[in-house]
């Protein structure tokens, strides 16, 4: 905040531009949309793209479930769903938005297709990450009786989980980023202040000041994000809390 | 107990058409440990996954407690795999569980309840000797306490049956002795039978009471470890005790080689068989010692104007083989071969 209030203090043109003191009042309610806009938009994408990231996975060869054409289906479904710019992927499911929502403007037209956008992208991300848990795990799951969903929720994704959460928090801020392209249709939120002020009048502190929140709020993002991960690592968390002398035990022994 | 009949196991089709396991025929009684060895590619880990059906065998059957596995669903099999413990190479323990959740993997999936849960894990710590290490995660403990984890593991459902591959592969000597000292407490205490496949002969001496050579698919040569190493005609025997160099006979002196064929060897032999062929005898080499409570052994003996035809004979009166030189089967081979 330091950074914001030494620049709007600065001699900046003021001529039709918001004052500085409503800068906030413009500004925070703003950031609040965009947080419930991702909010919602990243509940959806866990909810629908774990199960689809594990399904993906256990349909390879090798899976639980292998099953080649399925496979090959989902995961070019997949492909097109990530391959494709948010603001065409946003542009060209209008019909199916309105649809859904009855509205093609407005945070529920925006939460559409930031969550397809999202689901392919984190479905992607559960699936590298499933990639990431040794096989062997699955084997002694399997001989030790497990059923196919126990097998899928202790020895694959409660063994991925850091890896998961790493990559729910690059999906996350790539979801504060498509927020701001989706404020370009009106769904509110910081980006539509940066495109309405910012960029439509060229009122530079505004545009600054949504700079300065985004920046901040996608590195508070991170910072959450690699704090959890290390939470959900044994490795890092018992290395990081235990005093010195545990922990020259517990590596010699 | 564990049997096997015709267990085939091909993979691939056509050209890529491979059989790794090739009519494989044994059975391991409840008590005993039965130990496979092989070279790397002889299809060692194909027969652990087959024998509870982590692959379904190609043709024939395995039957564990008579029970033929092959046969059944893959729900039934979920619940006849519960009489097998398997330990697993290298452990195979979940990163983010701690040494006692690990342990109570296969309960939880069971649907034991907690309180039964925590009571059996900590006697089966107790029983591996580490209950001071419940809370400790896997990278917390050393190689072999890792491997003892999994032995718990196994046993958790009070198997009938344990499925051990590689399981003390890459542990140091002192780790390896402890796995296999814990592994035959087990098997007198609970009567299990033990099916321990390993490339290591050393830890074959230690553990096994039977084992087979499998190599391309095939069981090449099997059989109770003290008959095999009292069979001078045995591969297999000269592997487990490879002879290793000795010093070279004297210019007049015959080299021959003698090993231990039967029990009633006297302890005495040399200065008996000296005696009788009324010539020096001198020792070159030997490697004696006891395995499972019986002497067996070779050494490299210089004879000096001896009739081999006297020789040979006497040699059988004191229970022994003797050769003028060691058989052609050269064992280093088949050590090379099996690590
Ligand atoms: N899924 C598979 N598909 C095709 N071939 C396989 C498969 N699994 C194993 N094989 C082949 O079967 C043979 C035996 O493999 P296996 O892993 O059983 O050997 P091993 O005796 O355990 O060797 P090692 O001592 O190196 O562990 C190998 O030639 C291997 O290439
Ligand atoms: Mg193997």
């Amino acid at each position: 905040m330091s950074i914001l209030t030494a620049t709007l203090t600065g001699p900046l043109p003021l001529n039709n531009n918001v004052p500085v003191a409503d800068i906030p009042a413009l500004v925070f309610p703003a950031l609040l949309d965009t947080l419930i806009m991702v909010g919602i938009v990243m509940l959806i994408v866990v909810l629908v793209g774990i199960p689809l990231g594990a399904l993906v996975h256990n349909l390879a060869p090798g899976g639980l479930f292998e099953n080649p054409a399925l496979h090959t289906t989902l995961s070019w479904i997949v492909s097109i769903g990530r391959s494709l710019p948010f603001l065409i992927l946003m542009a060209a499911i209008v019909p199916f938005t309105r649809f859904i929502t009855g509205t093609n403007i407005g945070i529920a037209a925006a939460v559409v297709p930031m969550s397809i956008a999202g689901i392919a992208f984190f479905t992607r991300i559960v699936e590298n990450s499933l990639r990431g848990v040794p096989p062997t795990l699955v084997r002694v799951a399997k001989a030790s009786g497990a059923s196919p969903l126990q097998i899928i929720r202790t020895a694959q994704l409660s063994e991925a989980l850091p890896s998961i959460i790493g990559g729910l928090t690059i999906n996350t801020i790539a979801m504060i980023e498509y927020s701001a392209i989706a404020g370009t249709i009106g769904a509110g939120g910081i980006g539509y202040v940066a495109v309405t002020y910012g960029y439509q009048r060229f009122d530079n502190t505004v545009m600054l000041a949504t700079i300065v929140i985004l920046v901040a709020t996608v590195a508070s993002v991170q910072l959450i994000g690699d704090r959890l991960v290390r939470l959900t690592t044994p490795h890092s968390r018992t290395q990081a809390r235990l005093p010195r002398a545990a922990r020259r035990e517990a590596s010699l022994v | 107990m564990i049997s096997l009949e015709q267990l085939t196991k091909v993979y691939g089709h056509g050209d890529q058409r491979t059989v790794v396991l090739d009519r494989l025929d044994f059975s391991v009684d409840a008590g005993e440990i039965f130990a496979v060895v092989g070279p790397s590619g002889a299809g060692k880990s194909t027969l652990a996954q087959c024998v509870n059906l982590l692959e379904r065998p190609t043709s024939g059957s395995v039957l564990v407690n008579g029970e033929n596995l092959s046969q059944l669903s893959e729900k039934q099999l979920r619940v006849a795999r519960r009489r097998i413990g398997t330990i697993f190479q290298s452990d195979g323990l979940y990163s983010r569980r701690t040494a006692a959740q690990n342990v109570a993997l296969p309960l939880e999936y069971l649907g034991v309840t907690a309180a039964e849960t925590r009571a059996r894990v900590a006697e089966l710590l107790g029983r591996v000797g580490l209950s001071n290490k419940a809370g400790h995660y896997p990278h917390q403990l050393s190689g072999g306490q890792r491997q003892r984890v999994g032995i718990a593991r196994a046993l958790a459902l009070r198997p009938s049956v344990l499925l051990s591959d590689e399981a003390t592969s890459g542990l140091d000597p002192d780790s390896t002795r402890s796995i296999v000292a814990l592994l035959k407490e087990l098997r007198d205490d609970l009567g299990l039978s033990i099916l321990f496949i390993t490339h290591e002969m050393d830890t074959v001496l230690q553990v096994a009471d039977s084992v087979a050579r499998l190599d391309h698919g095939r069981i090449v040569e099997s059989g109770r470890i003290v008959e095999l190493l009292r069979d001078p005609a045995s591969g297999l025997g000269r592997a487990l005790r490879p002879a290793r160099s000795h010093e070279s006979a004297a210019a007049d002196a015959t080299e021959w080689f003698v090993s231990y064929t039967s029990a009633a060897v006297p302890a005495d032999w040399l200065t008996r068989l000296a005696d009788q062929l009324g010539t020096t005898v001198s020792l070159l080499g030997a490697s004696i010692e006891t395995v499972d409570g019986a002497t067996v052994g070779h050494a490299s003996i210089g004879v000096t104007g001896a009739d081999p035809d006297h020789l040979i004979a006497v040699a059988q009166s004191l229970g022994l083989d003797a050769r003028t030189e060691q058989p052609a089967d050269e064992p280093a081979e088949i050590l090379e071969q099996a690590a």
